[in-house]
């Protein structure tokens, strides 16, 4: 773990404010740094803008036009709000809180979708190539090979989020959005994604939004702890949780609230 | 305070019991003319159906009368009227199709805004307007400004008027039940808003949209009153979109003007009743076969 304390920032968040209605911020003022190759979890209770931040980072509140956002993002130094949307994209994946594999799609169309939804032209071979490093990625091959041509929608829930996993990490992105990504899933199928996040930061840096406070603990390097918009707190997951600095931490974290 | 229950129970039993029995009887009423219409047209119109009766256009007066007088079957068929519903109800499709689904698409997407309501109301109203009503705007628009005359085309444009708010409400109630997030996991992908709709909500509410296309086109199949005044009837087969043409409706109409013609009503009506019938069990197969949602 000690690799991930110098290692350097991915992404720059400068001065961010989010709000769903004029005036009203969800995300407020918040500055922070996400590192490579790294799990960073976001807590902090309901509605305190935990996923509003994180679906910032890949630019998908554009698609509600209501929504206003100031303040800079940078990805490796760039910022994202001059990127291409598809580009940005492409770099940061997502993974949402309930499996949503598309449902007109078999297990292989799923993993490939990125491509073949932005008719980027692949050779059979390549394709299957991505499909089965992306499947054995997120330890889902063996159990899926037999049937790669179901709906993916065939398959239990727990499968269905590594599913969900394998399709974001099929395009190879350099971070990786979480958001709750186990909440709709059983303790043993939420053990299997836990322990492929663990994996996965080898390769990806990982943001993982999360209500779980053990979940955090178990498996984030870093933590940041919002509350109402604000982040109050963020630094090394032993420090933040052994030794918080803020009292509103401490109550969060002692179960005084959330 | 006690109070007595027992001959309540009884009663309410009582009670309970009579009003089953009027439900089930209520039932019964409902489905028996269904199987009147149906067994009655089956039985009078049987005779007629034979392969002429898909090949040939229909007879004329002569025909049918010296047919009729000496206890044949009627010569000639409903061909004429199969063509002309096909070709009406395949340029109505064109048309209404991809409108309806755009406007549907619309709706959904744009859900709060102003404009969208304004179209949901207009389209709502749109729905009750009275068939014969577009007919005479079909007659005013089509037969006096662009064909000159009675002709398929200005059919078509009444009949898709009357498919429209058909499908953009099946449409948009079919997107409805799309999750949300199905529809955020193709933007994450970076996948461009055009074609999420035409590669991820389309095909996924396929069968939905397919139910919705399907009653349209099945309840524009019947419909009488505005072909009256547009398509007006004719003899003879026509494929010619700016000429007058029969409908398998219209011809019901003249056969039943006709006394000589009677068994034909009742063969043609039973033809357009099965027919319109499987198409409504078709889209009952499709809806539960490709559900994704």
């Amino acid at each position: 773990m000690s690799d991930t304390l110098n290692s350097e920032p991915v992404i720059k968040i400068e001065n961010l404010f989010i709000a769903y209605e004029p005036g009203h911020y969800a995300v407020n003022d918040v500055s922070a740094v996400i590192k490579r190759n790294s799990i960073t979890a976001i807590m902090g209770p309901s509605g305190c803008g935990k996923s509003t931040l994180l679906r910032a980072l890949n630019r998908l509140h554009e698609l509600y036009p209501d929504i206003e956002t100031k303040g800079e993002i940078l990805l490796d130094g760039q910022s994202i709000f001059s990127m291409s949307v598809i580009d940005l994209r492409r770099k940061v994946g997502m993974v949402f809180q309930r499996p949503n594999p598309f449902p007109n799609m078999t297990i292989y169309e799923n993993v490939v979708a990125g491509f073949s939804l932005n008719d980027i032209r692949l050779k059979k071979s390549q394709r299957d190539e991505i499909v089965e490093n992306a499947l054995k990625s997120v330890t889902l091959w063996d159990e899926v090979k037999e049937f790669l041509y179901r709906k993916g929608t065939f398959l239990s829930g727990g499968q269905q989020q590594r599913l969900c996993v394998a399709r974001a990490i099929a395009f190879n992105p350099e971070v990786l959005l979480l958001d709750e990504p186990t909440s709709a899933l059983d303790p043993v199928a939420t053990s299997k994604i836990e322990d492929l996040l663990v994996e996965l930061k080898k390769q990806y840096t990982l943001v993982l939004v999360t209500h779980n406070m053990s979940q955090a603990a178990r498996i984030s390097d870093e933590s940041m702890f919002m509350y109402l918009g604000e982040l109050v707190e963020a630094g090394r997951t032993e420090t933040l949780f052994t030794n918080p600095k803020d009292k509103r931490t401490e109550a969060y974290l002692t179960g005084k609230f959330g | 305070m006690q109070i007595e229950l027992k001959d309540n129970i009884k009663r309410r039993n009582r009670t309970n019991g009579r009003f089953r029995y009027l439900i089930i009887a209520g039932a019964a009423v409902t489905v028996i003319p269904i199987f009147l219409i149906v067994g009655n047209l089956a039985l009078k119109g049987y005779r007629q159906i034979n392969i002429a009766f898909f090949t040939e256009p229909a007879p004329d007066t002569f025909q049918a009368m010296t047919a009729a007088s000496s206890g044949e079957i009627i010569p000639g068929g409903i061909a004429n009227g199969l063509t002309g519903s096909l070709l009406m109800v395949l340029a109505a499709s064109l048309l209404a199709i991809p409108l309806g689904l755009m406007t549907g698409i619309y709706l959904y997407e744009n859900r709060e805004k102003r404009y969208a309501g304004i179209i949901r109301s207009l389209t709502e109203i749109l729905q009750g307007v009275p068939s014969i009503i577009l007919g005479i705007i079909a007659y005013i628009w089509v037969v006096k400004n662009i064909t000159r005359g009675y002709s398929a085309l200005a059919g078509s444009v009444a009949l898709t008027i009357m498919m429209l708010p058909l499908i953009i409400r099946s449409t948009e109630e079919t997107m409805l039940m799309i999750p949300t997030t199905i529809r955020e996991a193709a933007f994450a992908l970076g996948v461009p808003y055009y074609k999420m709709i035409y590669k991820i909500l389309i095909p996924v509410s396929f069968s939905g949209l397919a139910t919705g296309v399907l009653l349209a086109l099945s309840r524009i199949l019947g419909e009488t009153a505005p072909l009256m005044l547009t398509a007006l009837g004719s003899p003879s087969i026509s494929f010619d979109i700016t000429k007058p043409v029969s409908a398998v409706p219209l011809l019901i109409w003249d056969f039943y003007n006709d006394p000589n013609m009677v068994n034909l009503v009742w063969s043609a009506s039973l033809f357009l009743m099965v027919f319109v019938l499987s198409m409504n069990l078709l889209s009952r197969r499709i809806a539960s076969k490709r559900k994704y949602i």
